[in-house]
C-alpha cells in the first residue's frame, strides 16, 4: 500500500496522535525515573512538513542542538531524534549526575550519559508502539551529534528525502526541571512503514 | 552594496559580483561552488544525496541532477565551464553508529558522486573540505571567488 501523506485521513492522523501519547507517555515516564524529578510532555503533534523546512524547524540552522538518533528495524524503519538546546541538555545531564558540573559536551561520560537517555526514551517508546501495534520494532544502538541544527536534521533526513519531498513527523516536547529542560523527541516513520502501522492499527 | 543571496537545502543558486551565495548547516549533504574569476560570476548547489533515482524529474536534491542544472543556469549567463573553478564542502558524518548503518557513509557517498560529477564535465576543482563530523556554513564571496567555511568547533577559514 502506497501511502500519501497529503490524504491521510483525520482518523489517520488521530490514529498516530493517540499512538505518539502512548509512546511519550512512557517515554516522560521513564525520563523522569533516570532524574528522579517530574517530566511534562506535550500532546503530541502529527504533521506533515515539506522536508526543506526541517533544517530551519529547531531555532534554524545554525541553532546548536545536542542530537541523540536512533534507528528502528523490524516491521517498521526510520528514525527516532531526542533533541535540545545546549543549556537544556547541561541541565538534564546534571540532574542525572546528582547535580555535578558539566564540562565538555562532547567528552566521553556526558556524551555517554545523553546516548543512554536517547535510548530509554526511544526504546519505552517503541515499546509502547509495539505493544499497542503488535509489531515487531527494534531500536539500533544510540547515536550522537552536537552541531548545529540544519547540519544534524539534513542528514537524518537523507532516506525518505531519497523518493519523497515530505516527511511526517510525531513530535513531542518534554519540559523538566520547571521548565529549565526542554526536550523535543519525535519519529520519522519511512512511508511504507507508516502504512504498516495504520495497517496494524486498523485504520488502514 | 552587495547583497547575501540564501541557498536552501536541495537548492541552487547564482550570481555576479560582489554578491555574495550563502548555505546553512551542511551535514552530510554538499554545497558546490562554481566560479570564473575573471567575469567574477558564479553558483552554488547544495546537494543532499548522490543520484537522481527519477532522471526524468531533475531537482537540485542530487548530486548528478544538482550540477547539471547550475552548469546550465552558468552557461545560459555565458559562463563557459572552462573557465570555472569548483569548490566543494560538506559530507560530513554527523552520527557515528556502533552498528554499520547506511547513515554513516551518506556524506562521504556524497562527496564522491559530486566530485566524479564535475570531472565527468571537466570541470576542475581546486579545493575541497569534505568529511569530518561538524556540520559546515559556507558563504562564496562573488567578488574574489573566496569560499569562507564556519564549523562549530573551529571557527571560520577559507579555502
Amino acid at each position: 500500500m502506497t501511502i500519501r501523506l497529503d490524504r491521510l485521513n483525520p482518523l489517520q492522523l488521530d490514529a498516530l496522535k493517540e499512538l505518539g501519547n502512548i509512546g511519550a507517555g512512557n517515554s516522560a515516564t521513564a525520563l523522569s525515573q533516570i532524574i528522579s524529578k517530574k517530566i511534562d510532555m506535550s500532546v503530541p503533534r502529527v504533521k506533515v512538513y515539506s522536508i526543506y523546512e526541517i533544517p530551519e524547524l529547531f531555532g534554524g540552522s545554525e541553532n546548536i542542538v545536542v542530537g541523540v538518533l536512533l534507528r528502528m528495524f523490524g516491521d517498521m524503519q526510520g528514525s527516532l531524534m531526542f533533541l535540545l538546546d545546549e543549556e537544556s541538555a547541561r541541565k538534564l545531564l546534571s540532574d542525572m549526575m546528582l547535580g555535578q558540573e558539566v564540562g565538555n559536551l562532547t567528552d566521553e561520560l556526558p556524551m555517554s550519559a545523553m546516548m543512554e537517555v536517547g535510548n530509554i526514551i526511544s526504546s519505552s517508546y517503541l515499546n509502547a508502539l509495539s505493544f499497542f501495534s503488535n509489531l515487531t520494532i527494534i531500536p539500533s544502538t544510540p547515536a550522537f551529534a552536537y552541531d548545529m541544527a540544519g547540519a544534524i536534521l539534513g542528514t537524518i533526513l537523507y532516506e525518505v528525502s531519497e523518493l519523497s519531498d515530505q516527511v511526517l513527523l510525531i513530535e513531542t516536547d518534554f519540559l523538566g526541571n520547571g521548565e529549565a529542560i526542554r526536550g523535543h523527541f519525535f519519529v520519522l516513520p519511512d512511508l511504507p512503514s507508516l502504512g504498516i502501522l495504520l495497517k496494524a492499527v486498523g485504520v488502514e | 552594496m552587495s547583497a547575501v543571496i540564501k541557498v536552501g537545502m536541495a537548492d541552487y543558486k547564482v550570481g555576479n559580483g560582489p554578491d555574495k551565495l550563502l548555505t546553512l548547516g551542511l551535514g552530510s549533504c554538499i554545497g558546490i561552488t562554481l566560479y570564473d574569476k575573471r567575469k567574477k560570476q558564479g553558483g552554488m548547489a547544495h546537494i543532499m544525496l548522490p543520484k537522481n533515482p527519477t532522471p526524468d524529474n531533475p531537482t537540485p536534491k542530487f548530486a548528478d541532477s544538482g550540477v547539471d542544472l547550475l552548469v546550465k543556469d552558468l552557461e545560459k549567463m555565458g559562463v563557459s565551464m572552462r573557465n570555472v573553478e569548483a569548490k566543494v564542502a560538506g559530507g560530513a558524518q554527523m552520527f557515528t553508529f556502533s552498528s554499520s548503518n547506511e547513515m554513516n557513509s551518506i556524506g562521504y557517498r556524497n562527496a564522491e558522486s559530486v566530485l566524479h560529477e564535475l570531472k565527468k564535465r571537466g570541470i576542475k576543482v581546486i579545493a575541497e573540505e569534505t568529511g569530518g563530523n561538524s556540520g559546515r556554513t559556507i558563504e562564496l564571496d562573488l567578488e574574489t571567488g573566496d569560499l569562507k567555511i564556519k564549523t562549530m568547533g573551529s571557527g571560520e577559514k577559507f579555502i
